[in-house]
């Protein structure tokens, strides 16, 4: 196995035990980089400088005796997550030559742990899509079938994963961001419950529902790089002031007295045969590993979720984006002497086509006459999913759903039709209207594309997610598999 | 819900998003499309349901009144498009 297969913890330990230098590692991951992406499009920036700078500070560290279990470990981080000094883009041209003078928490923490940053992911513009298309620069490839996309947003961060360009990354995840792309490439993804995680320092898209979360080869991974990143944190307002458990602490292989729903809603409509069978097979596998599972649960209410959020995420949006005005960062157009024309036009020309989709589509359903129509309905119904999955949760220790209903889909298939698009999110936005943590683990294959398993859990129920989800792992080998690129 | 061209660039003034033709009539059909789909909503009883804006139990959280290090004004204004001494240009807002 090179360096750059390595999970977390594997390397971890030939750190530790000297057999490994954090600068070998990162120059493994960095030769890596060199060789695929040129095929992957993965990535937005390498901090190859920041990147051996960090690593041999850390070979110090670890040297000196004082390492932690992410010490010296390469990591991608999605460029909408402010790095100091390092271009973060959003993948917009809005944000093209922004320059960040602060780091997000999330960053703020690996580097405390002694990180080694060497690259910033590709992404759909302001975290906006479903397939890494809609990024303003170029579009991301799936390492699985290069024809394929990725998923998204976070596209870029799963396949530097999946193609052994980094050891871990981190995502953003509004409706299915995280999970969906992990889903498509055969990697580990988590979206912790909604205030687990600090959003300091997270270009806003849909305040009410992002949430930063690990994208990892393994489950065991995903709990170190939480245990990194959660917690509270005083300058995120919506950050909960909760103790967090560690969460290496619940990863056994005994799932007997848990008890798992599977929502049959999830289950139908424009389904792949593939995938249910996938779903089936693992739910099987769940069992057999000791959970009690009840295969009739009712979600009545889900058929509602995707046009709820397609409502709440773009109105959310359209009022964070107001701050492009090309005024104190951002692009600008100055050609004119008209201040109307410079903020209309500095819009235009900086947000591309999705982007300006969701502000147009945000505008209109806050707008004066469609409020209580629209956005007011879309709160109600809200509500109304949320104390669903609270009452299956009264049953339930966890949900298990397909993360997508499909396998990864073609490149340039679903680009010219948003609402095709939207769909491809259908079992993945409900936990974020509901701010629920879940996690998407491979679940097998069909005809050689990725196929993920949602484990949702209850609020601050990670660590019950985690235990199922690592269980599930180390009776398969799914996760093993690696793309041939 | 069909939406008519006057209404497009309604909203896109509402928005302050300067668009194309071609975009005007692009999202048009877009949204009219999604707007439709999304009719879906009416469908369902939220008579007595209260709305959700965030799913957590936090309400008002407020700060300390400390005094804390912020950044410096050649920090903020390093990303500005147009600056002069220490303030953000910006147009005539009144002419």
């Amino acid at each position: 196995m090179t360096p750059q297969q390595l999970t977390i913890h594997e390397a971890h330990k030939l750190l530790k035990a000297r057999q490994l230098s954090s600068v070998e590692l990162t120059q493994a991951c960095l030769e890596r980089i060199n060789q695929t992406e040129p095929r992957v499009h993965a990535l937005v920036a390498v901090t190859e400088e920041l990147a051996l700078r960090q690593a041999q500070k850390a070979d110090q560290l670890i040297a000196a005796g004082d390492s932690h279990p992410l010490t010296g470990i390469p990591v991608i981080i999605k460029d909408n997550m402010c790095t100091k000094g390092i271009a973060t883009t959003c993948s917009s041209r809005m944000l093209q030559n922004f320059i960040p003078p602060y780091d997000a928490t999330v960053v703020e923490r690996l580097n405390a742990c002694g990180a080694v940053t060497i690259g910033k992911a590709n992404m759909d513009e302001f975290a906006m899509g479903s397939s890494t298309e809609h990024s303003a620069f170029f579009a991301t490839h799936n390492p699985w079938e290069l024809s394929r996309v990725p998923g998204g947003s976070s596209g870029g961060s799963a396949v530097a994963v999946a193609a052994d360009e980094t050891i871990y990354a981190l995502g953003s995840d509004t409706g299915g961001s995280i999970r969906q792309p992990a889903g498509f490439c055969s990697v580990t993804g988590m979206k912790p419950t909604y205030g687990r995680v600090s959003r300091y320092g997270l270009v806003a898209f849909a305040s009410s529902l992002d949430q930063i979360g690990p994208l990892t080869k393994d489950v065991a991974d995903c709990a170190v790089v939480l245990n990194a990143i959660a917690g509270y944190d005083s300058r995120d307002s919506t950050s909960v002031p909760e103790q967090t458990p560690d969460y290496t602490q619940c990863l056994t292989t005994d799932l007997n007295g848990l008890a798992i729903g599977v929502p049959k809603e999830y289950f139908v409509q424009g389904m792949q045969t593939e995938v249910e069978t996938a779903m089936r097979a693992a739910i099987n596998k769940l069992e057999e590993l000791g959970a009690r599972v009840d295969w009739e649960v009712s979600l009545p209410h889900t058929g509602y979720a995707l046009a709820a959020y397609y409502i709440i995420a773009p109105s959310e949006a359209m009022a964070n984006l107001a701050r492009y005005d090309g005024v104190k960062y951002g692009f600008s157009y100055t050609d004119t002497d008209s201040m109307w024309e410079a903020l209309e036009k500095t819009r235009q020309l900086g947000f591309g086509d999705e982007v300006k989709r969701r502000i147009m589509l945000g505008t209109y359903a806050l707008s004066a006459g469609y409020y209580d129509a629209y956005y007011l309905k879309a709160q109600k119904v809200r509500t109304l999913i949320r104390r669903e999955f609270d009452q299956a949760f009264e049953k339930f220790d966890a949900l298990i759903t397909p993360t997508s209903p499909t396998v990864p889909f073609k490149i340039g298939e679903k680009v010219d039709d948003p609402l095709q698009m939207y769909l491809s999110d259908v079992c993945t936005l409900p936990i974020n209207i509901a701010g629920l943590p879940a996690i998407s683990i491979p679940a097998g294959f069909g005809d050689g594309l990725p196929i993920g398993m949602q484990i949702i859990g209850k609020p601050f129920g990670e660590e019950t997610i985690l235990k199922i989800a690592y269980a599930y792992e180390q009776a398969t080998e799914w996760h093993k598999r690696k793309p041939k690129i | 819900m069909k939406l008519s061209r006057e209404e497009v660039l309604h909203i896109a003034l509402l928005a302050r998003l300067g668009l194309t033709e071609t975009e005007v009539d692009r999202f048009k059909e877009q949204l009219s499309n999604i707007l439709e789909n999304f009719e879906v909503l009416q469908q369902v009883d939220t008579t007595d349901v209260p709305p959700t804006a965030q799913s957590i139990p936090l309400q008002n959280v407020t700060k300390g009144d400390e005094v804390v290090d912020s950044l410096p004004p050649s920090q903020i204004l390093a990303n500005a498009p147009r600056r002069e001494r220490e303030y953000f240009r910006v147009k005539a807002v009144l002419e």
